[in-house]
């Protein structure tokens, strides 16, 4: 008993100081309270009756794009731009009225104001126009008393030195859509763009950057007492691409000889990729300015699909660029190089005849011959021995019938049959002469030039998984560059193509022997194809009409792929000419070229900034001229967008 | 077997339902229904959102204050390191849980209510000290050896709160054990070394907060350099504040909170949309309720005949004070923003239940305060 008195007396005594303590704190809560709600309590009805603190948002740069040397493609520039925010006006419409008198504000512009009006809050700015020039904007600064609520400010916008002659790689930006806003703050910002296409879309975050703020306390009325703090915006990472602009103005030169073309030139041993054209492109510039609406529409109207990157996107029967997968399978499948088949002009199977391209037929074919001459028999002959499957299973390992996860937006997958496919897709059984029909690239195959390119780069770097890619370094990230696993291909068999290939270019026979390289110390090797885009019909065949009488839809698609130098393999090329008609007649000459123009390059080369933007320029004028020269010459007829001229660089 | 002789040792079930201190009871429903009344009104005058739950919660909770009042407090007493290593399992779950799933996941979903095992943990933790306390003689409490045992069972479920993390809690659990200890006898030495040792601790401490914690800390030493960020909680909750001035925009009537200016409005800063509808005089008013609360806290610990019940009494009333110094505190910007609910009257089930199962350990060692018992306190049940 005493024990617990003892100890309950302890226990009292701590307990009260406890309670003291508490009393103490409960003393400072009612105080406190009491500070704020009486003392304090003018200042805080004031700030509760206007919440007071606006935040303006600083858009950040958006990061710039260069090529592999260091030439701009995208960049930002001076842009000014009238604001008009609805808060601080009594009327928006006078105002905007009294603001015509001043810069040409249209009645469309009106309409988009009153429109954006009634989706963002009445203290966001709101552009009216952008665009202005310094005398436009010295009008308004001057007049500003009288227009209250409009400002001017002196915004970025994107341009794009190379304008269509990169347009399908670097893409363009617009404004964001509404399928497009996050909870982002930034995407409210006037005049803020977001990427819609190309490199600008899929690395959009990366080059978005991150938006400053400016805290201020502003009076009744909205307007700024002070600025209480201010945090920079921080621009975009810098993107450095794998691209070489002068090569890329280049190509595009050889490519605009035609109406509709696209060509991909790569590095065979680690994928980087030098120069991608479509031909035709657009003007990008136009869209980070508002694309007018008849340009628009006449873009999209354009059986030439200006508008699509055919490079990354187009999907074609790859033809006779199919023969090496064919050849590989059957090596690999034991059939030797050396085996010969005969051919009369055609094959039958059943009583169905499969007809090769020669009509008087090759005679007796090896190999090598076989890919020289593109003798189908011979396709048809090991296709039919190995299979579909084993087919199909090389032109994977190869890079075809599946996305390589390229960097641009869109990227076509391409289509290789095989039974299951044919099972899956059709319900049907897979029929031998389809077989036949795939061996030479026909049928239901379909590529993308990129995936001809990333093929041929396979072949002739020893068997490296290679992939194409574009982007060489972030900023802030450093390289992209990767090392390549191997497909495990036998170097003989891969000795047997190449010869094959070197022939195709570089023997009399070969198809390609007309558009050899002349020029000492500069070679190729590669393989034409030409893509049936509709059966030659037995009529056709016996009224012996010539696929260049059709109608330029119906023609065959010429393909070529190639490499060079043919010693030490380099650089890799596919060009696809849309309804060219003949691989070796009008591809070929053109992948000539441009291997040709590559290797005189040698963007693996170093080059010095500076030399490589005077190069590039160098490049772009002529291409102008040349531009200038065929529209003078062509009349009337529409020409190809030109580039922009971009003065202030 | 003396003691069985003393009067009003075994009540009957009726009797203890009797001796329950109704006016206490009383004073806790009017808290609640000033909970009530602010949630009602943090929804804009709806029921539906978070008043309606609110009240079905007290009643829930009000039921089991009764139960556990009823319960003899010695086998409260018997089942104290149970049911403290039941909480520790609990709270080892959710942070495997939490490391598997996303994030910082600090509840069980028992169906009806998503449990929190840190705010039960605060009740295990007192339950356990006042057993342990309870059997130590007054000299034993002054020696040192007698004191790694507690800080042992403080420290183990603290350091896995801080883990999850919940800093707030963490830190309670801390000051009640320190209050537990102080009023068991432990030396005065004791909590001088401590209170140094914490000193020169806080350096260390902070280079193992979370940023958004070290984020809270430094926001509330300057809340207007990030006034739209994380100082804005505090900026607009004093405008709201002191806005209410003397007495209040009325019921309904806040603006602050209405016009969605003021965030967390039902639960943390619920106490801010009570005082700018009700001023000065609601903000004493509730302050004076809740004072009271722990005043009679104070009086049922003196009454009580055994330490344990003293100390049981002691830890939930002091407990319970944390809660409101440190959410109106931080409210009222005078300390940082730490995320403890203002118990009865925030929306939130897991503190209202384990408040509401914590006052009736309290109501049990009110019922049972003449009930003596030995050291152990088996002989009994």
């Amino acid at each position: 008993m005493n024990r617990d008195m003892e100890r309950y007396k302890e226990f009292s005594r701590r307990a009260l100081l406890i309670g003291a303590g508490q009393a103490a704190l409960f003393a400072a809560l009612g105080a406190r309270l009491g500070f704020l709600q009486v003392v304090e309590q003018e200042k805080f009805r004031m700030l509760s009756d206007r919440n007071r603190i606006s935040m303006r948002l600083v858009p950040a740069g958006r990061g710039e794009i260069m090529d592999r040397f260091g030439v701009p493609l995208a960049i930002n520039t001076q842009n000014f731009r009238a604001f008009i925010i609805p808060e601080q006006t009594d009327d928006v419409e006078s105002t905007l009225q009294k603001l015509a008198h001043f810069i040409p504000v249209t009645e469309e512009d009106k309409q988009e104001v009153l429109v954006q009006m009634t989706r963002h809050r009445r203290f966001t700015p709101l552009l009216v126009k952008e665009n202005l020039t310094w005398d436009d904007m010295a009008q308004v600064e001057t007049n500003l008393p009288d227009l209250p609520g409009v400002s001017i400010d002196e915004g970025e916008i994107r341009s794009y030195p190379f304008g269509a002659a990169t347009s399908h790689i670097i893409g363009y930006v617009g404004r964001v859509s509404k399928s497009e806003m996050t909870d982002d703050p930034v995407m409210n910002l006037p005049g803020f763009r977001i990427g819609k296409n190309g490199v600008e879309k899929s690395f959009d975050e990366t080059l978005r950057g991150t938006a400053g703020q400016i805290q201020a306390e502003v009076n009744v009325v909205g307007r700024e007492i002070r600025e209480l703090e201010r945090a920079d915006p921080k621009q975009g990472h810098r993107l450095t691409l794998t691209l070489d602009a002068d090569l890329q103005m280049q190509c595009q030169e050889i490519l605009a000889q035609h109406r509709s073309a696209s060509a991909v030139v790569m590095d065979a041993h680690n994928g980087e990729v030098y120069a991608l054209c479509s031909h035709p492109g657009f003007d990008p510039n136009l869209f980070s300015r508002g694309i007018p609406a008849d340009v628009w529409e006449e873009l999209l109207a354009d059986d030439t699909h200006p508008l699509t990157n055919k490079a990354v996107s187009g999907q074609y029967p790859p033809g006779s660029t199919f023969k090496m997968v064919t050849q590989l399978a059957a090596l690999e499948a034991g059939i030797s190089p050396t085996m010969k088949v005969f051919c009369p002009g055609y094959t039958m199977l059943g009583s169905h005849k499969f007809h090769c391209w020669k009509q008087g037929g090759h005679g007796n074919v090896d190999a090598v011959q076989a890919m020289a001459q593109s003798c189908d028999c011979y396709y048809y002959e090991v296709g039919r021995r190995v299979g579909v499957d084993a087919i199909a299973k090389m032109a994977r390992r190869l890079g075809l019938g599946e996305k390589l996860g390229f960097e641009i937006p869109n990227e076509g997958a391409g289509l290789m049959p095989d039974r299951a496919w044919k099972v899956r897709r059709h319900r049907e059984q897979w029929q031998q002469g389809e077989t036949l029909n795939t061996s030479i690239g026909q049928g239901h195959v379909l590529t993308t030039p990129l995936q001809l390119a990333t093929m041929t780069a396979r072949l002739v770097n020893g068997g490296l998984a290679v992939k194409p890619i574009l982007v060489r370094t972030i900023e802030d990230e450093g390289s992209q560059l990767k090392n390549w696993p191997s497909i495990g291909l036998d170097p003989a068999h891969l000795a047997v193509v190449m010869r094959g290939m070197n022939a195709v270019v570089n023997e009399p026979r070969g198809t390609a022997n007309g558009s050899r390289i002349r020029e000492p110390g500069y070679s190729m090797g590669g393989k034409t194809g030409t893509a049936q885009v509709r059966a030659i019909t037995a009529a056709q065949r016996a009224a012996g009409v010539k696929n260049e009488d059709l109608p330029w839809r119906q023609r065959h698609h010429a393909l070529f792929v190639g490499y060079g130098p043919v010693e030490a393999p380099r650089y890799v090329v596919s060009v696809v000419v849309e309804h060219g008609v003949g691989g070796g007649k009008v591809a070929a000459p053109v992948g000539r070229d441009i291997l040709l123009a590559t290797q005189k390059r040698d963007p693996q080369k170093i080059h010095t900034v500076d030399e490589a933007i005077e190069e590039a320029m160098r490049e772009k004028k002529k291409f102008e001229e040349e531009q200038a020269r065929s529209r003078n010459a062509a009349g009337p007829k529409p020409p190809p967008r030109n580039p922009k001229k971009e003065g202030d660089r | 077997m003396a003691y069985r002789n003393i009067s009003r040792d075994n009540l009957t079930l009726p009797e203890k339902f009797f001796s329950i201190s109704w006016p206490f009871v009383g004073l806790l429903t009017l808290v609640a229904t000033i909970g009530f009344l602010s949630l009602y009104s943090a929804a804009g005058g709806k029921v539906d959102d978070w008043a309606g739950p609110h009240a079905i919660r007290f009643a829930v909770g009000l039921v089991g204050l009764i139960i556990a009042a009823i319960i003899d407090i010695r086998l409260w007493m018997r089942f104290a390191y149970l049911f403290y290593g039941i909480c520790v399992l609990m709270l080892v779950f959710v942070e495997i849980k939490g490391h598997i799933g996303m994030g910082a996941q600090r509840w069980i979903d028992l169906g009806f209510i998503r449990l929190q095992p840190s705010e039960v943990m605060k009740i295990a933790v007192v339950l356990a000290l006042a057993r342990f306390f309870h059997g130590l003689t007054p000299d034993e409490i002054k020696k040192p050896i007698f004191i790694i045992p507690p800080l042992l069972l403080a420290l183990l479920p603290v350091g896995l709160v801080f883990l999850q993390p919940n800093l707030g809690t963490a830190t309670m659990i801390l000051m009640v054990v320190g209050a537990m200890m102080f009023m068991a006898g432990v030396s005065y030495w004791f909590f001088v070394i401590v209170g140094v040792g914490a000193v020169s601790a806080v350096p260390v401490l902070w280079t193992f907060m979370h940023d958004y914690q070290k984020r809270r800390v430094l926001t509330f030493l300057n809340p207007e350099s990030d006034p739209l960020g994380a100082g804005y909680n505090i900026i607009q909750s004093k405008i709201a504040l002191g806005s209410g001035g003397i007495s209040g925009k009325g019921f309904l009537q806040g603006t602050q909170g209405s016009l969605n200016f003021l965030p967390e409005k039902q639960t943390d800063f619920i106490f801010t949309l009570f005082t700018e509808e009700w001023g000065l005089i609601g903000g004493l008013g509730l302050l004076g309720l809740l004072a009271a609360i722990i005043i009679y806290g104070y009086f049922i610990a003196f009454n009580c005949q055994n330490q344990f019940g003293r100390l049981l009494v002691m830890g939930i009333i002091v407990n319970f004070s944390l809660y409101i110094f440190i959410n109106i505190g931080m409210v009222m910007g005078l300390l940082p923003v730490v995320g403890v609910p203002l118990p009865m009257i925030s929306h939130g089930g897991s503190s209202m239940l384990s408040v509401l199962f914590g006052f009736g350990l309290l109501m049990s060692a009110h019922v049972h305060r003449h009930v003596k018992f030995t050291r152990r306190g088996m002989d009994m049940v």
